[in-house]
């Protein structure tokens, strides 16, 4: 007896197994950066002083790697409507994109992390500096998972397009979903950090 | 690799033509029963791990500064120098008992066992929806369980501030609490896997005609905890990052300004909110306590409703009272906190949801009572353990409330009354739930039944001693005595008139573990050699008795998939002459 609705919905939940789990993975972490975003909120609340994002960040490069991240969600939907349209070449293509994409994210990240460095400012310094750390730190460390998945599907995963294409989509469609998670926590993230 | 997105794990099938291997059989099995049975023997050996070293507490409590007998040269003595119990060594017991029991023990045992092995029999699947999902999260708890086991061999030994952690004490601890904080991560990252699972498997693979009103309550049960551990375990996953990195890199989350701690200023940059943890640590926590007594209150729903022979009372209002302590369960956790000044307005507003949240307890423990009226009752082991379980987790629940009000609770807080409470909630009552499902679900699993003659023995014995053990807590607690001290208040002189009950207690907790035994005989016995019984042993009317008995270890439970005609407690029908109308009969012409 084979599992049923891997790639079909369920008519009556209207979502296909790996559609729902992913879901409720995200509900999890909206748990989880929701409760980093409450404690910066009680930790800033609480300071006698509080400094300014952009007295220590680089606010032009963070809008660079907001931008970077934004085309690398556009590319990801279109790597995943090139599946639908069963063109296997440009999926290829797009998905390509958003790897390379992320990867540049995170390498403008590090040139941030090490102008940080160059100066100093180490967590251990202020509360400030204490959560900007952890909270990039912990979206960097979901950045990787995404590039780990999205390489799988784009290299090894690839094969599952020959035997079974409609449920490859569907992987394509719900790492995309994790894709554009990752995304939206940069874009609280950026005005929380860099701009308030 | 917790950030890995279900999908890409998706239930990848197993070849059914070529029979899988050792190790993908036994070890690195797909399986839902199998790897619920690995959950129950894992979570079994780890309840008794953590039972030990509680007996072992117990004779410094009932006999300070005494030398340990027999075992006592064996802790080193960076431990116990010539068997005496050091104040630190105390304080690690106590830490890795609570976190072993909750964490290790009844979490596993209630979610990862009963939850993996019975649930998707219980609504027709196949299987779990993520069968390698499945398999990570039992490895991934492995590897947590591991990781706190290994805290006790370094130096400076295990986690020692409390299961609760509390920071700065926490922050300022040897590296056992880093050690700490990595298990709990992996348990918390098993559990997040778990509940995806457990909630996808119930919505998308329930059988054919199996609506969410026909479901059997314990499955209600597993899919309510499972929303509670997949939404409140992800702040404390929060907070441990945050303590980590207090205690890593330096960071000063949890460290306030100006700390002298021994009369040295801390090197922290400060800034920090101790009460931060207590919020992120409790928003969890609370919760928690449901997700140790929902699975519980499951079990024993289908055992009284199986052994009443008639339809539970009220499983509409036990399901709404269900959902309903589930939201609830999220903005009660500071009662907690009364004592940490968080005002009087907070206060109040925790104060009153923790009275409402009582109330869908006590309607689903009303409905379980009022189940047994006018039931001709079979008093079988598992019913015997499921009837105990409902006036203890009453007296567990009822002792609760003081502590919900912040005016008794200031008397209260931090005392062996605690204990006392949240002890019968999860000792006398969780346990014994989970003791009562052993028993009920032992004949499915192995097509044997375990001894009852051994199992009245364990009951009864198990009984006695563990009101013996908890009973007198809440008389030291009421006389002021508080919890976590190293000589049980023999230095207090408000203690005094109470110290003599710490040797009754530990007796008590002692021969409460003599009373596993005939338990331990029973479990191994029973598995080779018991009475051989039938499929559906107890004439129930849930699914999982449609199946076979020991279902083969494979994807596929049913020879056919299963279709579901009625609700899951039609025992004595009127009108059919029939004790029993299973699930999944079709309805007979008349």
């Amino acid at each position: 007896m084979e599992i049923p609705y891997t790639v079909e919905p369920r008519p009556d939940t209207g979502v296909y197994n790996a559609k729902l789990g992913i879901w409720l993975f995200l509900a999890s972490e909206v748990m989880l950066f929701g409760a980093l975003f409450s404690s910066y909120v009680l930790l800033r609340v609480g300071a006698t002083t509080w400094p300014h994002g952009y007295e220590h960040l680089n606010i032009p490069l963070a809008t660079v790697n907001t931008v970077v991240l934004i085309t690398s969600s556009v590319t990801m939907v279109m790597s995943w409507a090139s599946l639908a349209m069963k063109d296997i070449r440009k999926y290829r293509v797009y998905m390509g994109s958003t790897v390379a994409l992320a990867c540049v994210f995170l390498v403008i990240k590090g040139f941030e992390y090490a102008a940080k460095f160059e100066h100093g400012l180490y967590p251990s310094g202020s509360t400030f500096l204490a959560i900007y750390f952890t909270l990039t730190g912990l979206h960097g460390l979901h950045i990787i998972g995404g590039i780990i998945v999205n390489c799988y599907l784009l290299g090894p995963g690839t094969r599952m397009w020959k035997t079974d294409p409609a449920r490859f989509t569907n992987r394509v469609e719900v790492a995309g979903l994790y894709w554009h998670f990752v995304d939206l926590v940069w874009i609280f993230l950026f005005p929380v950090l860099y701009l308030l | 690799m917790s950030e890995a997105a279900p999908g890409a794990h998706a239930g990848v099938h197993t070849d059914h033509h070529a029979p899988p291997g050792f190790w993908r059989t036994y070890v690195f099995s797909q399986d839902h029963k199998t790897i619920g049975i690995q959950y129950a023997i894992t979570a079994l050996l780890f309840l008794l791990f953590g039972f030990t070293l509680m007996m072992i507490m117990r004779w410094q409590l009932a006999y300070p500064g005494q030398s340990i007998p027999f075992i006592g040269k064996f802790f080193g003595d960076a431990n116990a120098p010539d068997g005496v119990m050091l104040p630190e060594f105390y304080n690690q017991l106590g830490a890795m008992h609570g976190t072993i029991m909750v964490f290790l023990g009844v979490v596993p045992l209630a979610v990862g066992a009963f939850g993996n092995y019975v649930m998707p029999l219980q609504i027709g699947a196949p299987d779990m929806a993520f069968p390698k999902l499945n398999m990570m999260s039992y490895w991934i708890y492995f590897v947590g369980g591991l990781t706190m086991l290994s805290s006790f061999l370094i130096p400076g030994g295990a986690a020692a501030s409390g299961w609760t952690s509390y920071a700065p004490l926490s922050v300022i601890a040897t590296a056992g609490q880093t050690v700490w904080l990595f298990g709990m991560i992996c348990l918390i990252t098993s559990s997040l896997l778990g509940s995806v699972n457990f909630i996808t498997t119930i919505f998308q693979l329930r059988a054919k005609g199996l609506s969410f009103m026909r479901l059997p309550f314990f499955v209600w049960a597993q899919l309510v905890t499972s929303f509670l551990l997949l939404l409140a375990f992800p702040p404390l996953e929060a907070a441990g990052v945050l303590q980590l990195m207090d205690r890593l890199a330096g960071t000063s989350f949890f460290m306030p300004s100006g700390l002298v701690v021994s009369g040295q200023p801390l090197a922290y940059s400060g800034g920090g909110n101790p009460l931060l943890w207590q919020h992120l640590f409790w928003f969890l926590a609370h919760p928690e306590v449901y997700v140790l007594i929902l699975p519980a209150m499951g079990i024993v729903a289908e055992i009284i409703a199986n052994n009443t022979r008639k339809p539970l009372w009220g499983y509409r209002s036990m399901v709404s009272a269900t959902v309903f302590l589930g939201f609830m369960s999220f903005v009660v956790w500071a009662h907690h906190m009364f004592l940490t000044g968080m005002g009087t307005v907070i206060s109040s507003f925790f104060q009153a949801t923790t009275m409402i949240i009582s109330i869908p307890s006590i309607i689903i423990l009303t409905a379980l009572f009022l189940s047994l009226w006018g039931g001709s009752i079979r008093f079988t082991t598992p019913m015997l353990f499921a009837l105990a379980f409902l006036p203890m987790f009453g007296i567990g629940g009822l002792t609760g409330l003081p502590l919900g009000l912040a005016p008794a609770d200031i008397h209260l807080h931090d005392t062996y009354y605690v204990i006392g409470h949240f002890h019968y909630v999860v000792a006398p009552g969780t346990l014994f739930a989970l003791f009562a499902g052993l028993y009920y679900w032992f004949p499915k699993v192995t097509g044997r039944k375990m001894n009852d003659t051994l199992g009245r023995i364990h009951f009864w014995f198990s009984f006695a001693f563990i009101n013996g053990v908890f009973m007198p807590m809440f008389i030291q607690g009421l006389a002021g005595v508080s919890r976590r001290l190293y000589d049980g208040g023999a230095m207090y002189s408000h203690a005094q008139g109470v110290m003599h009950l710490n040797v009754f207690m530990s007796v008590c907790a002692w021969c409460l573990g003599l009373a596993q035994i005939p338990f331990i005989i029973n479990f191994f016995w029973s598995i080779w050699k018991g009475k051989k019984v039938s499929d559906n042993y107890w004439d129930a009317t849930t699914l999982e008795w449609s199946a076979a008995t020991s279902p083969p270890m494979a994807h596929g439970n049913f020879a056919t998939p299963p279709e579901v005609y009625r609700g899951p407690y039609e025992y004595s029908p009127p009108g059919s002459g029939r004790d029993f109308l299973p699930q999944n009969k079709p309805e007979e012409a008349r």
